[in-house]
Parts: structure tokens; sequence; C-alpha cells
């Protein structure tokens, strides 16, 4: 039995080291760094190992979608309002210049200080906040400006309000409309990748992640409470849940990892900025050539090749009525 | 890995509640659960035979209530007698991440799959209603949960296929927790591949009708469910993209009576119809004639 789970690691290694760390990026000096972190990953990470990707992704200094923005963008206006009801400022929309070409962003926003997080809910938006980012869409749909999304939110809101506004069908809306563009369009998990909340504005052409991001089906606390039914099993639950770049990488859910300074993105903003649009850009040349036409077919065959199952040729077993 | 005492809690209930993503808490399953008898009404008390209460479609005479129905029964009672043809029954699921809770995944897989002869929790097929033809993608609960993993996300996006291909309209039946938590980032990106399946639907210009039974929550309200050309919720049925025990727990919000069912969707614009089940054949025989005429 070891020698078989060795062999399956030593394969799953060389399987990893073969992936698109970069995706083209000229960055050849974080393909290092990045491989450095692939091999501590592989020579079995502990849960607590795990866990500081979680606490990365979430540390309280973490640059957020603004601050990449403010340093990515020239020109930037922000476009407030869903037209029907609110304006929500834990997403955040809006156009501006990227590398001398109008571009659309959307993206969550978490607060800096203790007022602004409330204002910003955390970074967990309303249907209002994907009714607006569906609005942006339109707009760059309309004139043939590519996108880019930047995804950093713990989940889409989980509250009375929010229900009987239609998070669900807001969520599901936004996704069919970004499966519709025409558009060049890349999105980049830059924090907490919350589940539905997340997806609702992550289903693009090219989907990256930052190096110490996490990208998840549900939080690993919700997890631990569900499945272990103790909150306190979180390290448990996020080893389980894999929800680290790498590991979404080799489940081919991203194409790609962002890398972030030495020691996280939280050290320097400027130099995550960097790193960050030199990704950027490269993953929207890579899309310049293509049609619209060709952008929607390939944007959806995409998705529709993920997942992994099996096959069970015969018979299924017997039906005994449960009810 | 295998350690017996981890296997504590076996109930068919309790297995039932422990994959759902945060949605456990169906107050209709949580008074059944203390009855102990899926053929007790929870809401009037009033106890039938099996056959009683298929005979009724699983609505109880008494009070109207709607017990939950198992695919291949849902699929009896709305089509053409021998019409229904079962497509991509050999998918299973595997287990990509080596997932283990307090079970190994495999193991609440098998288990599934014995006490419910399924191979996963959605059925797809070809089938005629009213002699009109239609594709299915129906789901069942009593699966995990009626969660949504690779498997299910990629019968799905067969049926729409197979919609497209011979150019009916497709009708979903969901009833499902959500996402399948065990299957990791790869369940979330079951939303975006059924979505995109969704899509290539409207592209063919075939219908999409969706009927949210008891619960349609998460995941699965948050991709295909949300996009029927025409959405029908049954009686009762919770709606939510998060239940009203995570809502609760989370924002201390009091919670009113009815949240997140069927009755106040319906008022707040997100379904079209609510419509008691045993008048469900005949609205889709009416759908699928309309949809056949814009054709």
């Amino acid at each position: 039995m070891p020698g078989e789970a060795e062999l399956r690691l030593r394969e799953r290694l060389s399987r990893l080291r073969s992936l698109p760390l970069l995706r083209g990026a000229r960055l050849s000096g974080e393909l290092e760094r990045l491989q450095r972190q692939l091999e501590r990953i592989e020579e079995g990470a502990t849960d607590e190992e795990l866990w500081k990707f979680v606490e990365l992704a979430r540390h309280d200094d973490r640059p957020y979608t603004l601050d990449y923005v403010e340093r990515l963008f020239e020109d930037f206006v922000e476009l407030h309002g869903d037209r029907a009801r609110a304006d929500d400022p834990a997403l955040v929309t809006g156009i501006g210049s990227f590398g001398g070409r109008t571009t659309a962003v959307i993206g969550h926003q978490k607060g800096r200080d203790a007022g602004e997080r409330a204002k910003r809910n955390f970074g967990m938006a309303y249907p209002e906040g994907y009714r607006k980012a569906m609005r942006t869409m339109e707009i760059a749909e309309r004139h043939g400006w590519p996108l880019i999304t930047f995804v950093d939110t713990p989940g889409a809101y989980p509250g009375v309000a929010a229900e009987q506004h239609g998070q669900g069908g807001a969520i599901a809306r936004s996704q069919a409309l970004l499966a519709r563009l025409a558009i060049p369009t890349v999105a980049c998990i830059i924090g907490e990748g919350g589940s539905g909340g997340a997806i609702a504005i992550a289903l693009a052409d090219r989907v990256l992640m930052q190096q110490n991001a996490m990208y998840s089906v549900i939080s690993p606390e919700g997890c631990a409470m569900i499945l272990w039914r103790d909150g306190a099993e979180k390290m448990k639950a996020a080893a389980a849940l894999k929800p680290d770049a790498l590991h979404c990488l080799e489940l081919d859910v991203i194409d790609a990892i962002v890398p972030e300074p030495e020691g996280g993105a939280h050290t320097d903003h400027d130099e995550a900025a960097r790193l960050l649009g030199e990704v950027l850009r490269n993953a929207l040349e890579e899309l310049g050539g293509a049609s619209g036409e060709e952008l929607r077919r390939r944007r959806r065959a995409r998705f529709r090749s993920l997942g992994i199952y099996g096959t069970r040729n015969g018979v299924t077993t017997a039906a005994p009525q449960a009810r | 890995m295998f350690a017996s005492s981890e296997f504590r809690d076996n109930r068919g209930v309790a297995a039932k509640i422990d994959v759902s993503i945060e949605h456990r808490n169906l107050p209709e399953e949580a008074r059944n659960e203390k009855t102990q008898d899926p053929n007790t009404c929870p809401k009037c008390e009033s106890h039938y035979r099996d056959d009683e209460l298929e005979a009724n479609l699983r609505v109880c005479p008494h009070c109207g209530f709607h017990f939950p129905v198992r695919a291949s029964e849902r699929i009896d009672q709305v089509v053409d007698e021998e019409s229904f043809e079962e497509e991509a029954t050999d998918l299973r699921s595997e287990d990509p991440l080596e997932f283990c809770d307090v079970r190994p995944y495999p193991e609440r897989l098998v288990e599934a799959e014995l006490k419910t002869g399924l191979g996963d929790a959605m059925i797809i097929g070809r089938a005629a209603i009213e002699e009109r033809p239609c594709e299915l993608a129906v789901m069942d609960f009593s699966f995990m949960g009626g969660s949504m993993g690779s498997v299910v996300g990629e019968k799905f996006s067969r049926a729409a296929e197979s919609a497209i291909e011979h150019g009916v309209p497709l009708i979903s039946v969901t009833a499902s927790g959500g996402a399948r938590m065990q299957e990791g980032i790869l369940s979330l990106m079951q939303l975006p591949k059924t979505v995109c399946a969704v899509e290539d639907l409207r592209d063919a210009r075939c219908g999409f009708i969706s009927i949210m039974a008891h619960p349609t929550t998460a995941g699965v309200l948050a991709s295909f469910a949300s996009l029927g050309d025409v959405c029908v919720a049954e009686p009762g049925a919770l709606l939510a993209f998060t239940g009203p025990r995570v809502v609760q727990g989370t924002t201390r919000e009091k919670l009113p009576e009815d949240f997140g069912l069927a009755e106040p969707n319906f008022r707040y614009g997100h379904v079209d119809a609510i419509v008691p089940r045993p008048e469900l054949r005949g609205l889709l025989a009416k759908l699928l004639r309309l949809f056949a005429n814009a054709r």
C-alpha cells in the first residue's frame, strides 16, 4: 500500500510539473518560487499548512479589487447601481483604461477598517450587486470592450432580503450572461473565491488565481459544521476541500496561477499589482485574435469539460424502494 | 481510515442531511424525523399506506401536503406510459479529491446506490407527454440529498445536448440541497457547466421548463433551475439560495414564517406559477404544445 501511494504521489507531481503554472507569462523568476511551493505541498502538506492558504487569502492587509484597479487602470470611472433598486457596495464595477485599452471591471470589494467593512458587507453581495455586474457586462458587450473580473468574497450574502430579492436567480443569470458574451473575459480569484457568490462573476475565457488565494464550494467553517457537526474542525475541512491554487490548477478549474510577492500579496501591494497586471495583459493578448463567436464557443466548451466521473457498465444495484 | 467508531450515524435521514450543502433545515422533514414514518403527513399527521399515497401522487388527500417523490416515480407520474427511455445510465461519481470527513466519500456513494438503486442523484432520458416528445432531467433527493457533483452536471449537460439534437424541449425537475461538498471545487464548477448547457439550449431555440420541487436550494437554484423559460414550483417547496437555519445563524435576523418557500417566491416574482402535483402533467402537455407551435 505505501508503495502504491508513493507512486500515485510521484505521478501527480510529474503531472503538476508539466502544468502551465504561469501560462505564457514572462516571469521566469517567479516560476521557480511556485515550483518550490508545489514541492512543499506535494511532500504532504499538513492540515495546518493548508490552513495557511485560507489565512493568507483572508489576510486583513491583502489587496482588494480597488487596490488593484487603482494601480492597473487609468481613467477609471466607477459605475453604480443596478437601475432597479439599489447600489451594492460589496461589488464594484466600472470602466477604465488597461494597457491602453478601454476595459470593463467587476470585482467584489471588502473593507479595510470596521466602518468600511460594514459598508461593504465584508464583500458579500446582494442580488443587486450581481445585477449591477450584469449591467456592466452588457455595456462592455455593446462596445466590444474586454472584461476583467476580480473575485474576492466569502460568499453571496445569506440574508432574508437577499433571498426575497432573488439571490439564487441573480447568480444564475449573471453566469448565463457571462456564457453569452462575445468579448474576451478574464477572471482572477484574488482572495476568497467563496462558492456561488464567486462563480457568479467567474465564468470567463481565462480563469486565473493568485498563489495564495482560495477557491471553494463552501467555506471550511461551513463544511466543518455540516460534515463534522463542529465548526472547530475547519482545518480538517480545509484540508479535505483542497481550496488552494495548485489543487484548482490540477483539477483544470483554473488556467494559471498568478504569483505573489514573497510572503504574500499583503506584504507589497505594488509588486502584487505588477505581477497580476503582467499575467492579465498576457491573458487578454492570447484572447485577442479570436472572434466573439469563437470566444463564446471555447468558453462554453471549457466549462463543459469540467468534472471528473466514471462509468459502470451493466445493471445497477437492484432498487429497494426507500419510499 | 475505516475506524468503525466513525460510523456513528447511518440512519437514512441523517445521511441525507449530512451531505446537503448548508441546508438541512427542512421543517417538514425535521418533523418527519420525529415520527420516523415517511408515510405520515407532517402537516396533518394523517397516516397512509404506501399504495394509497402513490395512487394520490404522494399528495396528502386530507390537507394537500406534497410528500417527496422519487425520480422514477415522478417520471411515471408525468410521462406517457412506456415512453421513457433512460440515457447515460452508466455514469458514476469518482472521488477526485479523495475526500474523507467522518467517512470516506466512496463509502457514502456505495451506501446511496444501495439505498436508492440509482447511479447518482439525477435521471435523464427521452419521453413523451400527451404524445409530444421531450427530454427529461429529474433529480432524486434520496441520493445524497440530491446534491450536484460531476455526474449530475454531466447528466444535465447531456440531457440538454440530447434535447438540442432532437429539437425538443427540456424539462427538469429539481430536488437538491445544492452542490456536493465531497467533490470540492469541482462541484462548484457544475454551476457554470449547467448554465452553459442552458445557454446552448437557448441558442438552439429549444424550450426549457424548470419544475422546482422541495427543496431546490443553493447550487442548483443558483444555476440551471432558475433559468427555465418557464419556472414552476411545487406548493410548499423550499426554494432558497441559503436555507433558513443558516440565514438565522449568520445574520440573527428574525425570519418570516414562510421564509424561502414557493409561496413568497411567487409573490416576489421568482417563479411563474405554483402548481399542485395533480395539475403538473396537464401543464407540461400544454407547454409542450405551445413550444412546438412556436418552432
